[in-house]
């Protein structure tokens, strides 16, 4: 236990002597968070648009004040006539063009029909079905108006409730989704790095040669790092709770159990990249591109997983941060219990053991 | 000879890679307290056989006995009793002098107070008194060397492997590096070391050239020189590695001396 202990504390002096190292495990995770929750928001605010009005009545009107009215938008031009819009476009500011068709109310209140066309502004993709999203349902909005004043003919019509996100904030999302991406970071790569160097190093030699047990070089390694990502995880909902109002609906412990787990996942994952690389290079090349790419795009944190193609949504599978965001979800915004998030559990505990083994295997060999 | 001054016994030692056969039945004895050289060219399974006399590696087949072990079954035990110095400098550069010392003390099994003891008395050893709280990557590259040599003999090993310690040091630091080992020696440690450099050769008791994995000669250098009849471990060395070898028409002592 003493020999152990000696070890410990070398380890702490490895990460807190390098600058690097202290960089990625606190640094990172505070600025990201940051990011994500202030910069790159999926929330639209003052979006700049543009009003062809070829009827300039009441209702037209009406329409206009209450898209314009909703802090979503802001109008930036009128427009006299078709030819306008094209070079409106070209300059780039504007994002939307609105266009009611000539005779609006008289179409509208005669036929019961009349139509409003949406441009927008697809070289971002994103935001134009964005743009086209909120003004559609004004106007629904305002049809609905319409039609409970007995003044026009009902048609089908939705009501829509966004539920465990009502404002759509994309904070909510992208909490999970960053600890999965941190924890994996400081887990994974930190230890497989920290394993390898020690190869490099010619150090695990004589590490090995020693009477410490290689269980007991690996466990040192890796309870730092253990305690660190814990760290990180506090961090991270410290920031989510107080500074993004990010709720927590369900059991603080629970999500702290679970947090564990998938560190422990993740760490695992680490040992077994130290085992298949010899330098840090390596080790590091299989952290970044073979696990944190996938985790990114796969793990269903920026892109849903529901819309990839069918073979992509399989190998999705088998990214233990997708199943880590299911959970934390569940657990953040659903206020989930055990009951519900069982099945994800088990799975990241069949990863781990799967990657322990797996570890076991292939350092037998190299023993051998 | 007695068998109980025999510290290290090795019968038929082979290890295997799939097909090729890094060493090959190899069969020697050590005498406890002596300077054994074990020479060879770069892949003539220098190292594979030290991994196996260490525990880390199990044989394929054959019989070693390292200090009244059995390298297969008892390699806890060896771990605990041999001393081993890699051909990578095997300190921690981000640790000061005290650290990496008590580090290995540590990993070793000694106690705070046994520390503190062997790491005042080593820094006054060597001379570094002014350096002990520095971080190892600001020492000159020799006084590394010879505390990672002394970091290796920490915990009074009976027997201590030494895997290329030379490499890369300059010929004064060298000499400097075999009076540590001398000491040693004379303090009753029994020395294994491996080396590329063959003047060292000469300061072993007895040397054991290794071919492709065997053992192709094993005798004290003066033996050995005359059994060739050369001048100097460097001719033994190319005779036997290379016996088509035509001799350099340099003198080959005017190389190899210091």
């Amino acid at each position: 236990m003493k020999r152990f202990k000696g070890f410990l504390i070398k380890e702490f002096h490895h990460i807190f002597r390098d600058k690097r190292s202290l960089l990625i495990l606190f640094g990172i995770p505070i600025v990201q968070i940051l990011l994500f929750g202030y910069a790159i928001t999926n929330e639209l605010k003052d979006g700049k648009i543009a009003i062809l009005d070829q009827s300039k009545d009441e209702i037209t009107q009406e329409i206009s004040n209450k898209i314009l009215s909703s802090g979503y938008f802001m109008l930036y031009e009128d427009l006299e006539s078709q030819n306008d819009i094209e070079s409106a476009f070209q300059r780039g500011i504007i994002k939307e063009v609105i266009i009611f068709e000539p005779e609006f109310s008289e179409k509208l209140f005669r036929d019961g029909k009349a139509s409003v066309q949406l441009l927008a502004d697809a070289s971002d993709p994103n935001l134009a079905n964005m743009i086209i999203g909120y003004t559609s349902s004004i106007i629904q909005n305002y049809q609905q108006g319409l039609i409970k004043s007995g003044s026009v003919q009902p048609v089908i019509t939705t009501e829509v409730k966004m539920i465990y996100n009502p404002e759509l904030k994309g904070v909510y999302m992208f909490v999970p989704g960053l600890m999965s991406v941190i924890l994996l970071l400081v887990s994974a790569l930190m230890t497989s790095i920290s394993i390898t160097r020690e190869k490099e190093m010619g150090t695990m030699e004589v590490l090995l040669v020693s009477p410490l047990k290689p269980v007991q070089i690996v466990v040192g390694k890796v309870i730092p790092y253990f305690l660190l990502a814990f760290v990180d995880t506090c961090m991270i909902l410290l920031l989510a709770r107080f500074v993004f109002d990010v709720p927590l609906t369900g059991s603080l412990l629970l999500l702290i159990l679970e947090s564990i787990l998938y560190i422990i996942t993740a760490l695992s994952l680490g040992i077994l990249f130290s085992t298949i690389s010899n330098n840090q290079q390596t080790a590091m090349m299989l952290s970044l591109s073979g696990l944190m790419l996938p985790t990114i795009l796969l793990s269903g944190f920026i892109f849903p997983i529901d819309n990839m193609p069918y073979i992509l949504q399989l190998f999705s599978n088998f990214i233990p941060a997708k199943w880590f965001v299911i959970i934390v979800k569940g657990i953040m915004l659903k206020g989930n219990n055990f009951f519900y998030i069982w099945k994800e559990t088990l799975i990241l505990v069949g990863m781990t053991i799967f990657f322990l083994l797996l570890t076991i295997k292939k350092f037998k060999i190299r023993l051998q | 000879m007695s068998t109980d001054s025999i510290i290290i016994k090795a019968e038929d030692l082979t290890k295997r890679f799939g097909k090729f056969t890094a060493v090959d039945s190899i069969s020697f004895e050590v005498k406890k307290g002596e300077i054994f050289g074990f020479l060879g060219a770069n892949g003539a399974g220098k190292t594979t056989a030290i991994k196996m006399l260490c525990g880390l590696w199990k044989p394929t087949t054959g019989k070693a006995n390292v200090a009244g072990f059995d390298v297969y079954k008892q390699t806890e035990q060896i771990k605990k009793t041999v001393g081993y110095m890699s051909q990578k400098f095997s300190l921690y550069d981000d640790l000061t002098v005290k650290e990496n010392v008590s580090f290995y003390g540590g990993v070793y099994g000694l106690s705070n107070n046994s520390i503190k003891e062997k790491s005042e008395y080593l820094i006054k050893k060597l001379e570094i008194e002014k350096e002990k709280d520095e971080l190892i990557k600001s020492l000159p590259l020799g006084w590394k060397q010879k505390l990672a040599f002394s970091v290796a003999v920490l915990h009074d090993p009976l027997l201590v492997f030494l895997d290329e310690p030379t490499g890369g040091v300059d010929p004064i630091t060298r000499r400097q590096f075999w009076n540590m080992i001398y000491e040693s020696a004379s303090n009753g440690v029994t020395i294994f070391v491996t080396t590329h450099y063959m003047d060292e050769a000469e300061y072993c008791d007895r040397v054991s050239m290794m071919v492709d994995g065997k053992i192709a000669a094993l005798d004290t250098p003066r033996n050995l020189k005359n059994r060739f009849n050369v001048k100097s471990m460097h001719d033994v060395f190319v005779k036997l590695a290379r016996p088509d070898y035509v001799p350099n028409p340099i003198p080959s002592n005017q190389i190899t001396t210091l």
